[in-house]
C-alpha cells in the first residue's frame, strides 16, 4: 500500500511529466485556454496512458526481449500506441458514446503526446514490472492533468488582466508555467 | 535555378519559417534539453540527422505511399531514423548520449518531422526535399544552441563547457532548472512580440506547415491526422442542422394547417 501511495506521489506531483520533465508541451500550452477543454484533455490522456502502459509493458516483456531485439523499442511502442488510440477511438464511439462525446476530439492528438511515447519507454528503462508500469503510468497522466487545470484556471483569471503588450499571447503563458514549475519544484524536498 | 530554389529552402528554414523561433514547434525537446549549449547542439544535429533522411526517403517514396496509409507510413520511417541516430548516438559520443537520455527517442514525435514530411517531402522532389530538411535542421539546431547558450551563459557562468564569467558572478542557478526554460523562452517571445518579429506567438501567419504552423493555438500538432475528424464533425453538425430545419418546416407546415382544420367545423 504505501509502495502504492508514493508510487502515485512521486509520478504525480515530484517528478511532474510537463513541469519537472518537458512532456507533453503541446497541449499543455494548446488547450488550456478554457479549464473545460483542459478537464477533456486530460480525461482523455489519463485514458490513453493507462492504457498504453499497460500494453507496452506486455509487449515488451513478453515480445521484444524474448526475441532480443530491444533496438526496435521505438519503433514498436509509437506503431502500438498509434493503433491503440484508434482503436480506443473505435470503441468508445461504438460502445459509450457518453465518453466519446467528451473525449472524442482529443484522443486523435494524443498519438504525438510525447508523454505517451515518454512514460512507455520511462517504464521498460527503469525495469518496471506490469503492475508498477500501469500505477506509474496513471500518476503520471494524473499530473498531467493537475499541471494543464492549474494553468487552465488561471489562464481563465488572467483574462480579465492588463498584461503588457510584450508580454500579451504565449509569453504570459510561459512565464505562468515557469512560476508553476518553481512551485511544483517544492515538492522535491518531501521526505519520507 | 536548381541552386537558387535550393537555397532559398535552406534560408527559409533558418530564418523565415525557424521551427523553434516562427513556428514554436517541438518545444519539449528545446525546453528539456538546452541545459547548455552543448546539449541543445547535439539534439539539434541528432534531430537535423533524422529531418533529412526522412524528408529524403518520403520524398523518393511519395508516389508509392497510398494516400490512406501515409501517417503510419511516415512514423515508421521516423521511427527507423530515430533509432539508427540512437544507435550512433550511443556508440560514438556515449556523454551525449546520456545527457540527452529519453529525447532522443522522443525525436519520433517531434511535430517538426512528421509536419515537414506531410507538408513539403510528401509533394517535392528529393534534392528540394533534402534542402529543406537541411534548412529547417539548421534553423532548429541554431535555435537550440542559442537557448542553451543563454541559459548556461547565466545559469552556470560558462560557454561550451568553458568557464567565461568572472569569479565574482554568482550564477543564476534557476535558469539551468526547470523552470528557467520556461522563463527564458517566456523572455525571448516577449522581445519578438516587442520587436514584432514574425513568430506564431503574435501574427497570424500562412505557413505551408500542414497545421498552419499555429502549434500554440492547435493543440497538438496532428492536425494533419485531425482533419479527417473535423471533416466529419462538420458533417454531422450540417447535417443536424439540416435535419432540425426540416422538423421546423414540418411543425410551420402542421401549424399552419391546424387552424384551417378547427375553423372548418364551425
Amino acid at each position: 500500500m504505501k509502495t502504492v501511495f508514493l508510487t502515485l506521489l512521486t509520478t504525480a506531483l515530484i517528478n511532474n511529466v510537463v513541469l519537472s520533465q518537458f512532456l507533453g508541451l503541446c497541449p499543455f500550452l494548446g488547450v488550456s485556454k478554457t479549464v473545460k477543454t483542459a478537464a477533456g484533455m486530460s480525461g482523455a490522456v489519463v485514458f490513453v496512458i493507462t492504457l498504453s502502459s499497460a500494453l507496452t509493458s506486455v509487449l515488451y516483456d513478453f515480445v521484444l526481449v524474448p526475441l532480443d531485439v530491444l533496438y526496435m523499442e521505438t519503433i514498436v511502442f509509437i506503431l502500438v500506441i498509434a493503433a491503440l488510440v484508434q482503436l480506443v477511438e473505435m470503441v468508445l464511439k461504438k460502445s459509450i458514446p457518453g465518453l466519446y462525446g467528451a473525449l472524442g476530439v482529443y484522443l486523435p492528438l494524443i498519438t504525438t503526446n510525447c508523454a505517451v511515447l515518454g512514460v512507455s519507454l520511462t517504464n521498460v528503462q527503469s525495469g518496471h514490472s506490469f503492475g508498477m508500469s500501469v500505477l506509474s503510468g496513471f500518476g503520471t497522466a494524473v499530473g498531467f492533468g493537475v499541471a494543464i487545470l492549474i494553468l487552465a484556471g488561471l489562464r481563465e483569471k488572467m483574462q480579465h488582466n492588463e498584461v503588457p503588450h510584450a508580454f500579451q499571447g504565449m509569453p504570459i503563458v510561459l512565464a505562468t508555467a515557469g512560476l508553476m514549475a518553481i512551485a511544483f519544484s517544492g515538492f522535491s524536498g518531501l521526505q519520507f | 535555378m536548381m541552386f537558387k530554389k535550393a537555397m532559398q529552402r535552406i534560408g527559409n528554414g533558418i530564418l523565415k519559417e525557424n521551427p523553434i523561433f516562427v513556428l514554436l514547434l517541438g518545444m519539449c525537446a528545446t525546453l528539456a534539453v538546452t541545459t547548455s549549449a552543448i546539449n541543445g547542439l547535439g539534439m539539434g544535429l541528432s534531430t537535423m540527422a533524422v529531418l533529412v533522411a526522412s524528408n529524403g526517403l518520403i520524398s523518393l517514396l511519395r508516389k508509392i505511399i497510398p494516400a490512406g496509409v501515409r501517417m503510419p507510413a511516415y512514423i515508421v520511417i521516423i521511427a527507423t531514423f530515430v533509432t539508427i541516430v540512437q544507435l550512433v548516438l550511443q556508440a560514438y559520443v556515449p556523454r551525449l548520449y546520456t545527457s540527452l537520455g529519453i529525447f532522443i527517442p522522443l525525436i519520433v514525435v517531434n511535430c517538426i518531422i512528421l509536419g515537414r514530411a506531410e507538408a513539403y517531402a510528401s509533394t517535392h522532389p528529393v534534392a528540394l526535399a533534402l534542402c529543406d530538411g537541411v534548412g529547417m535542421g539548421l534553423g532548429f539546431t541554431l535555435a537550440l544552441a542559442i537557448i542553451g547558450l543563454v541559459r548556461e551563459f547565466f545559469g552556470s557562468g560558462s560557454a561550451f563547457g568553458i568557464p567565461v564569467m568572472p569569479d565574482w558572478y554568482e550564477p543564476v542557478a534557476i535558469l539551468v532548472m526547470a523552470p528557467g526554460a520556461f522563463f527564458v523562452l517566456a523572455i525571448l517571445a516577449a522581445l519578438q512580440n516587442k520587436w514584432h518579429a514574425p513568430s506564431a506567438t503574435n501574427k497570424k501567419h500562412d505557413s505551408d506547415l500542414a497545421c498552419g504552423g499555429h502549434c500554440a493555438d492547435c493543440a497538438g500538432c496532428t492536425a494533419a491526422a485531425n482533419h479527417a475528424q473535423v471533416a466529419e464533425q462538420t458533417a454531422e453538425n450540417v447535417r443536424k442542422l439540416a435535419e432540425e430545419k426540416k422538423q421546423a418546416a414540418a411543425r410551420k407546415k402542421a401549424a399552419a394547417e391546424k387552424p384551417d382544420e378547427g375553423g372548418a367545423p364551425v
